[in-house]
């Protein structure tokens, strides 16, 4: 819990002020029902003095309007507190994510990232403000609460703290019962929105199969289901407000028999007293619910907290090189014995993998899924390093590169296809920042996307959320304009021409060729995409098992030949 | 005027179509407003009977029964009032819950007999937050509402009352006072609400970028794009922070205002009630203000006034609550009911195939998404019983949509499918479909067994004829490397490929067993083995039925009896292989810049 003070030292002021503020509200308004009892006694019984009524309902007034005060005043502060908190928090995250490598990210997951930096940092966020507004409060009162029964008679401060013990009873049991049912009933609410997901996303599987019924009974069955559930969450928490309720007034009930007893004890009891006893009772009710809630959204956020602090105490395991010079007269890749296995897993994704490429040169791999071709060309720019081996990127170790300097070399084309919301200039300036209209044109000319960009609307065309306005194939033709708009030294195809048609997947590659002084890295599952490349490695089990042109290897290696088979003969 | 007069249509609208849900559960509705008044009643008459044990107690002529009696009396109505808010909270409960049940039932039946359009044109976010959130928004807003605004008023009133029988003078102090409360809560729920949407509008801004930029984290650290993305995110940040700190101190007002509020009246009824105690001691009994006689009063009604105080605020509070809730709910019922209303699709018809020979022609076909863009014009294809058809073409030539066509997933909008001679449309719909087998690219299983997936066109089908049909697909043996076999969920979690989905599909059709055939070749992502498996179980399934396949591969192009080549949603061509090369045309240069190297 220590690690995140720091990110509320700028709001240390307004958390102690705001504290202090709401724990004068807290006392003020444990004095009101003394003076109210105080006027009963002395201003009604004693003295029947006008005077001194109306004096005492001036305090009462005076000390309503400096509560509000402090109240305000806190929960201004405790608003700037815990929103400049969370805003801390999240910067602080989200930057820290950003210097983890692919390594660590794989270990959380993408969606599970996303929630952890907004909801989780949230609910912690909504755990601050009301440690600043309500853990002084709440406990105040009712500890205060019971003290001043003592004050007024320790007896009846004996009967009070039972009481309060009870309903704290009552409100652990009834939370402690439910708290699993709600967490049952998020299942079932999941699976009612599997359910429907799988209605929109299979629309014309179910139709074609004609399961509409089918599925109408699947539904139905799994929302009587939670219907079940719920009602009995619904049963058990119904009893906690009456429950609560009956025992705070029995408890008045009993206060009220002991003080028909003692009235003409010399122990003597006053109406006023008896009126404020009574206040008390509802004031320890109030302040029991509040800490109740506090207990469940505590929870919450510490849960939340420690989701928050795996991925804080995540450090990325590639440490940034010093200075490194790219020498292109050396070649553009040499891997020496690498091998790799992906964090978790002791089967390795490559072994042993040996090769060169020179400047220039254009290499195809193939091989089926998990045969460690996308692997391979991950280690290149070093999104994951080997667990051993060396890979060298233009003769010096990818490790000696700053990182900055490393990834600029290259240009990757990613198996999926993913644009960023903004418009194509915005796309295709992550490949240059400074790219000019006719830079963009020309790779978007290279990528045969020049055609429909220009059709629709040009460099300033929209693209929405991961690009969905466009189809499958023109994104795929955008991420390799966007890759070839800076210029790398090196560009990586990783299977990114699937979509596109045979005929437009040819030209972009004759295109590609055209470049000067390009290394050029085609991963496809096609044998045509492929064959005319300088040199092919075959790829299966995470070893490279042939190499070599298309025709040597027809010749040579019986998994190649298998491939070329089975997607061109009958 | 129009406006208003209209949304007010629209608003008593939606209410009917709620109270016919209501309807079936009438039962809990009478037991909800029953218990309610009950409850109401017994929480009142409480502090009555305490305050007149107070009074009791200091009477000169002390009786110890009286003050027992009432004692007793009051913790029998707390019993009875904290009786009544269960049973009140049970009625509430599952009238909610039912009713929640049976509006999504509705909306998930009217989804399922839905158009296919209806589905490709929403946003299927969109439709799912209409199924699950907003029948929850329903149901909390409207009926937990309601019964919190019956309770509400119910106390409102009875307090004032009671308050106007004790002493009526107070009571109308107390009326006077009643507004100021209701003001600050009218103006801290309308800022509030003002900035609350702002904030949610930033706070799905951030969500967004943090989704977008961590979906995409491979390219954003490949193009070195890291800062840019975390500038991008702290100036979304710096903006919620100003405007979630205003929203939420806005909210945070309503508390301590409505407890100043409540302080205020609480201090002006204890000194208006102890002037009265006085002056009814002073007078012996009665209370005499000027021309006005009053029965006198006493310390216990003080008592009951100022209990009455704490608790007579509260429900104003809860109402305005409660207004914005049921604005809500009026606003997602609106969005379930579109949902409820959506047209079906056509499901009758009037003649019958007996036995399918899987003959298929069609006529002068023409159909389009948007009518403003033509995009399949004339189409004429005869096709004969038990041949095989190989659809190719360029991307977005309309492959697809003739496979929505044959599915009848969309109608015509002019032409007509001939199966066997009769018009299809004149089938009944699930008949027609039962006629055909799919497997398309985006292989879609549901998330259940293995075996339940298999059995999906055949729901029947025993335990030997599952494994029989993934024998015959290929897929009895990864099924059986499966955690569960055959009964192995499948969930997200789960660990089959892309291929081996697809031969699942393709099992599932092939225990479905029907005579016609529409096959989606996969492009991509298949390792060569699997892939491999599809084709030899593609061709074992195709033996003998009328089969379409939308052909990526040079194999199913050169043996199939006849090749549909489409460009811009037109056949341009049709023939077999040889025909077609001899020709020249169009398949000519497709094929060699595909397959000639």
């Amino acid at each position: 819990m220590k690690r995140y003070l720091v990110y509320l030292r700028e709001y240390k002021w307004y958390c102690i002020l705001g504290a202090a503020s709401k724990w004068i509200e807290a006392v003020l308004e444990l004095l009101v029902p003394l003076v109210m009892a105080n006027i009963i006694d002395v201003g009604i019984t004693a003295r029947g003095s006008i005077g001194y009524v109306l004096a005492g309902g001036g305090v009462m007034l005076a000390m309503g309007a400096v509560g509000f005060g402090c109240a305000i005043f806190c929960q201004r502060s405790a608003s700037i507190a815990s929103q400049g908190f969370g805003t801390n928090v999240r910067n602080a995250l989200f930057r820290h994510i950003n210097t983890l490598s692919y390594r660590e990210l794989d270990k959380i997951g993408t969606a599970s990232l996303v929630t952890r930096t907004t909801n989780d940092v949230n609910q912690m966020q909504s755990s601050v403000a009301m440690i600043i507004r309500l853990v002084v409060r709440a406990p105040f009162i009712a500890a205060g609460a019971v003290v001043l029964c003592f004050v007024i008679d320790w007896q009846i401060g004996l009967l009070v703290t039972v009481i309060s013990v009870l309903v704290g009873l009552v409100l652990w049991v009834i939370m402690h019962k439910t708290v699993p049912c709600y967490a049952k009933n998020q299942k079932k609410l999941d699976r009612l929105t599997q359910i429907t997901n799988e209605n929109l996303e299979g629309a014309r599987v179910v139709r074609a199969f004609s399961r509409r019924e089918g599925e109408r009974a699947r539904f139905d069955a799994a929302a009587e289901d939670m219907l079940d559930n719920s009602l009995r969450i619904g049963k058990i928490s119904a009893w906690l407000n009456p429950l609560t309720y009956a025992i705070v007034n029995f408890g008045v009930a009993l206060i009220l028999a002991f003080c028909d007893f003692k009235v003409h004890t010399p122990a003597g009891f006053s109406s006023g007293d008896i009126v404020a006893l009574i206040n008390y009772m509802a004031q320890i009710l109030n302040a029991m619910i509040v800490i109740s809630n506090l207990i469940s959204l505590f929870t919450k956020g510490y849960a939340s907290m420690n989701r928050v602090s795996e991925v804080f105490d995540l450090k990325s395991c590639l440490a940034d090189g010093e200075d490194a010079e790219a020498d292109f007269t050396k070649p553009a890749v040499e891997m020496e014995n690498v091998s790799f296995s992906y964090a978790g897993t002791e089967q390795y994704s490559l072994t042993g993998v040996t090769l060169t490429i020179p400047r220039g040169a254009t290499v195809g791999v193939i091989g089926g899924t998990g045969s460690g071709k996308s692997t391979l060309v991950n280690l290149l720019p070093r999104l994951y390093d080997a667990s051993c081996g060396r890979v060298k990127i233009f003769g010096r170790d990818v490790k000696e590169y700053p990182m900055f300097a490393l990834r600029q070399l290259f240009g990757v084309v990613p198996q999926n296809a993913v644009l960023f919301s903004g418009t194509v200039r915005s796309n295709l300036r992550w490949g240059k920042s400074d790219a000019t209209d006719e830079e963009m044109n020309e790779a978007l000319k290279t990528a045969c996307a020049y055609d429909f960009i220009n059709e629709k609307g040009g460099l300033d065309q929209a693209v929405t959320e991961a690009g969905k306005n466009f189809s499958g194939g023109q994104r795929q033709r955008l991420t390799i304009a966007r890759a070839v708009v800076g210029k790398p030294a090196i560009l990586i195809l990783d299977d990114s021409c699937s979509a596109l048609d045979f005929a437009t997947d040819a030209q972009v590659r004759k295109n590609i060729s055209e470049l000067t002084d390009l290394t050029t890295i085609i991963i496809s599952q096609r044998a045509s995409s492929i064959r005319g490349a300088d040199v092919i490695y075959v790829m299966e089990d995470g070893k490279v098992v042939g190499s070599g042109k298309h025709a040597e290897l027809y010749e040579n290696c019986p998994l190649y030949r298998e491939i070329c088979d089975s997607q061109t003969r009958a | 005027m129009g406006r208003d007069l209209s949304k007010k249509k629209f608003k008593s609208g939606i209410t009917r179509r709620l109270l016919t849900y209501v309807r079936p559960y009438g039962g809990y509705v009478a037991g909800a407003v029953i218990f309610s008044i009950l409850y109401v009643a017994f929480v009142l008459v409480g502090p009555v009977l305490s305050g007149w044990a107070i009074d009791a107690m200091f009477e000169e002529s002390k009786l110890f029964e009286k003050v027992w009696l009432l004692v007793v009396g009051f913790a029998l109505c707390v019993l009875l009032a904290s009786l009544s808010q269960k049973l009140l909270g049970n009625c509430v409960n599952s009238l909610c819950y039912k009713l929640v049940k049976d509006l999504r039932r509705d909306a998930f039946q009217s989804l399922t007999g839905s158009r296919v359009k209806y589905i490709d044109t929403h946003a299927q976010g969109d439709v799912m937050a209409r199924v699950v959130t907003d029948v929850d928004i329903v149901s909390d807003g409207l009926l937990q509402g309601v019964a919190q605004l019956f309770t509400g008023v119910m106390t409102i009133l009875a307090t004032l009352v009671v308050m106007f029988v004790i002493n009526y003078l107070i009571a109308l102090v107390v009326v006077i006072l009643t507004p100021l409360s209701l003001f600050v809560a009218a103006f801290i729920t309308k800022r509030t609400f003002r900035s609350f949407t702002k904030q949610v509008r930033v706070q799905g801004e951030l969500a967004a970028h943090v989704k977008e930029m961590l979906g995409g984290q491979k390219t954003v650290v490949l193009f070195n794009e890291e800062r840019a993305s975390c500038d991008k995110f702290e100036e979304i940040d710096a903006r919620l922070y100003d405007i979630g700190w205003r929203a939420q101190y806005y909210s945070a007002l309503t508390n301590p205002s409505t407890r100043f509020v409540n302080a205020v009246i609480y201090a002006v009824v204890g000194v208006l009630g102890a002037i009265f105690c006085i002056l009814s001691a002073e007078s012996g009994g009665v209370l005499e203000l000027g021309a006005l006689t009053l029965s006198g009063f006493t310390v216990g009604m003080l008592s009951v006034f100022l209990s009455y105080a704490n608790q007579y605020t509260k429900p104003f509070n809860e109402i305005s609550n409660v207004i914005t809730q049921l604005q809500n709910a009026f606003a997602s019922a609106a969005r379930v009911f579109e949902v409820v209303d959506e047209p079906g699709e056509k499901l009758d018809g009037e003649n019958r195939i007996e036995k399918v020979r899987g003959d298929i022609r069609i006529e002068n076909a023409r159909f389009s998404y948007d009518p403003a863009q033509k995009l399949i014009e004339n189409l004429n294809v005869d096709v004969k019983a038990g041949s095989k058809i190989a659809i190719v073409g360029p991307t977005g030539c309309g492959k697809t949509t003739l496979i929505n066509l044959l599915m009848r997933f969309y109608d015509l909008d002019g032409g007509t499918i001939y199966v066997d001679g009769i018009d299809a449309k004149t089938i009944p719909l699930d008949e027609y479909r039962k006629m055909f087998g799919m497997v398309l690219q985006e292989s879609f299983l549901a998330g259940e067994t293995v075996a339940w997936n298999i059995a999906y066109g055949n729901e029947g089908a025993s335990r030997e004829q599952i494994e029989a049909a993934a024998k015959a697909a290929y897929c009895d043996f990864f099924i059986r490397n499966l955690e569960k076999g055959y009964d192995t969920v499948l969930t997200g979690n789960v660990n089959i490929s892309q291929g081996e989905r697809q031969l699942l599909c393709i099992a599932r059709v092939m225990l479905a067993n029907p005579p016609m055939l529409i096959l989606d070749e996969a492009t991509s992502n298949i390792d060569t083995m699997t892939e491999m498996r599809i084709q030899k179980a593609f061709k074992k399934i195709m033996q003998g039925r009328t089969s379409f396949i939308v052909a990526h591969r040079l194999s199913t192009i050169l043996d199939a009896d006849l090749i549909l080549v489409m460009n811009h949603g037109a056949v341009i061509e049709q023939g077999t292989h040889e025909q077609l090369m001899e020709k020249q045309g169009f398949y000519y240069r497709l094929y060699n810049s595909q397959f000639a190297q």
